[in-house]
């Protein structure tokens, strides 16, 4: 290894995607003067940049290098990640885009009281959005001081305390409105970085004559009973539950995501949220194409990654493995590039959605006759947001990337999932019945990942079902909701037709919307 | 003389009130009102839950192919195995037909209800245009 000049591109690509990020966080600076810039870029931004935005800031380090690693390793039951990931997308069009954005609240929690009227409820989501949150920032932080680690060198801390920094000023200086332009940059900085090095290693592959997988790519996870081509986690019944299970979490968990959601309040009005919601799905579908790629490819050529336990480094170390020289190092940069983006992306939406919910409820309160200015809660609300994952994540690194985001998935669906659906689409929910159906899904979904995350006093079925919590936690948050709801009946809100109206009829009509 | 027949008093059905604009019959939340709001929502609804039983039929049983035929699992297609064709590549566009065919209807839908509610335009306030499209 030469790790000085292996560490070039890497270091080069860093700054100049630090630089650039940034630079258009400056840029968005002169723009953002009120609350409503700080939180929702006061509304005006169009579908194809919102899309791009929202894009860019779902695509996670997770999906940059998480999937290829997973598919080299595992095989094609991981393809359903990234499946789920984008499906999320297309049940959130139906059911969720334009009235949300109708509904005229700026976070999860504005909508919950907004809908049901409680005080109880909205701190009850709070408390959800701020926990999904930091859940999903921890491994940002985590993967992204791994992924320096790996390509610029240096200790594992500094990565974290890089992104931290970066995220924090950003988001500190500009608000929604630069990050909006920021996210957008960095989708299809993203795409380019795993884009062209797909394209030229293809080439190269075909140049080698198609090689296939050799002998010692048989995976590396040797309790696999199936074969890498089989979209399912294990033989037998357990597979099929893990499988659909997953399903459930991913395709029910993207609508709860505190960063996501946060999104379709800067759309002008419900129509425009569901054509941002449809360019998404194609944004992010083209994008999930190209991790497989990676992953055929790294069997061919990488496949001593997976049997060291390293395939999160897959992308990154691909390019060098296959093409030497300057090709490689050029190549080499780009994915470090996007990676980095990839993390800063992320936990800025992250910390942006986090601190305003901060921001209203808890930096924004008079503390002792003292009462903070929106735009100075929005900013300790962000350091708030920011400052506590990083602390966590440098003290502790045991828990592993992928378990959380689940987590986070899981945890998601089981609560907001069910409180968004039934609010929108149903007049009976009451405000016990939802704080009721968060507490069983939240519980639920949160003991059973907690449970997970120290192996070796389950086995058999009981740890299958705590693995993957999804397919018994989210029915579960939705029959307490009804059930509860219904034995409530008469707390029902009394404007709840009027809210429907609201929520559901377009804009254009002159109604009363209350 | 015959005497003339008794007078007898004809009445019509009591008459109705001016019928209001039927915006107004929805912020008034009268029974058609709920009527009109009820039917965009059933519409709504039914189209989106369409659309997701599709995505159930088109995704959802795969796993379920797979156990039930595990023939399939050796199964290559354009030198691909089936599974990396369906799950890598052929999924995406069929996620993004599913929501480009739900948005053209849903849009249909909310102009069906735009129109609905502008015929009926009687009496009453001067609309207000708010909002923008």
């Amino acid at each position: 290894m030469r790790p000085d000049l292996d560490a070039a591109p890497g270091i080069i690509a860093l700054v100049l995607v630090s630089v650039a990020t940034l630079a258009i966080g400056t840029y968005g600076l002169r723009f953002s003067r009120t609350t409503s810039d700080f939180m929702v870029a006061s509304r005006t931004v169009r579908p194809r940049m919102n899309a791009s935005a929202i894009s860019g800031e779902y695509l996670s380090a997770a999906s940059f290098l998480g999937v290829a690693g997973l598919l080299l390793t595992f095989g094609a039951d991981m393809l359903w990640y990234p499946v789920g990931w984008t499906a999320g997308y297309l049940v959130l069009l139906t059911l969720v885009a334009a009235p949300l954005r109708r509904s005229g609240a700026y976070t999860l929690p504005d909508f919950a009281e907004a809908r049901l009227d409680s005080q109880t409820v909205r701190r009850a989501c709070s408390l959800l959005v701020v926990g999904i949150g930091w859940l999903y920032l921890l491994p940002q932080f985590q993967g992204a001081g791994i992924t320096l680690a790996s390509a610029v060198g240096g200790p594992t801390w500094l990565g974290s305390l890089v992104v931290a920094s970066v995220v924090l000023v950003n988001v500190i200086s500009g608000g929604m409105r630069s990050i909006t332009l920021v996210q957008a940059f960095q989708y299809w900085l993203k795409l380019t970085a795993l884009l062209v090095p797909a394209a030229v290693l293809l080439v190269v592959w075909s140049g080698d004559g198609r090689p296939g997988a050799g002998p010692d790519a048989v995976h590396a996870g040797a309790s696999r009973s199936l074969s890498w081509s089989s979209p399912l986690a294990e033989s037998g019944s357990m597979g099929l539950y893990l499988t659909y299970s997953l399903i459930i979490a991913t395709f029910l968990g993207t609508m709860g995501l505190p960063h996501v959601v946060v999104r379709f309040y800067t759309n002008p009005d419900g129509r425009a949220a569901r054509r941002t919601t449809l360019v998404v799905l194609v944004l992010i579908g083209v994008f999930y194409m190209v991790p497989p790629v990676y992953g055929a490819l790294g069997r061919v050529y990488a496949a001593e990654l997976a049997a060291s336990g390293r395939s999160d480094a897959l992308v990154l170390e691909l390019p060098r493995l296959m093409l030497p020289g300057l090709g490689g190092d050029l190549l080499t940069g780009l994915v470090v590039g996007g990676a980095f983006a990839a993390f800063l992306s992320t936990s800025s939406g992250l910390a942006i959605a986090v601190a305003g919910v901060l921001s209203q409820d808890v930096t924004g309160r008079a503390y002792a006759g003292r009462r903070l200015g929106g735009v100075a809660a929005f900013r300790v609300g962000a350091v708030l947001a920011v400052v506590v994952p990083a602390v966590v994540s440098l003290s502790e690194s045991e828990v592993g990337v992928a378990t959380t985001v689940g987590l986070a998935f899981a945890v998601s669906a089981s609560t907001f999932c069910p409180l968004l659906l039934l609010g929108i689409w149903w007049r009976g929910l009451t405000a016990a019945g939802a704080v009721a159906g968060l507490a069983a899904g939240g519980l639920g979904s949160g003991l059973a990942a907690v449970l997970t995350l120290f192996p070796g006093w389950a086995d058999g079925w009981v740890e299958i079902l705590l693995r993957r919590p999804a397919a018994w936690s989210v029915p579960l948050s939705f029959l307490v909701m009804v059930a509860v709801s219904r034995a409530t009946r008469r707390s029902a809100p009394l404007h709840v037709r009027r809210f429907m109206v609201r929520l559901h009829t377009p804009e254009v009509v002159d109604l009363d919307r209350g | 003389m015959n005497e003339p027949p008794a007078r007898v008093r004809v009445t019509g059905p009591p008459r109705r009130r001016t019928p209001l604009a039927r915006t107004r019959e929805v912020d008034a939340e009268t029974p058609l009102g709920a009527l009109y709001l009820g039917s965009l929502l059933r519409e709504q609804l039914w189209l989106a839950a369409r659309t997701l039983a599709t995505l159930v039929l088109g995704l959802g049983v795969l796993p379920v192919l797979f156990v039930l035929a595990p023939g399939l699992t050796d199964v290559q297609v354009l030198g691909l195995p089936l599974a990396w064709l369906l799950l890598g590549v052929l999924a995406y566009p069929f996620l993004v037909l599913l929501g480009w065919r739900y948005l053209r209807r849903a849009e249909r839908n909310e102009d069906a209800f735009v129109e609905l509610m502008e015929a009926g335009r009687g009496p009453g306030p001067a609309p207000r245009r708010g909002g923008r499209r």
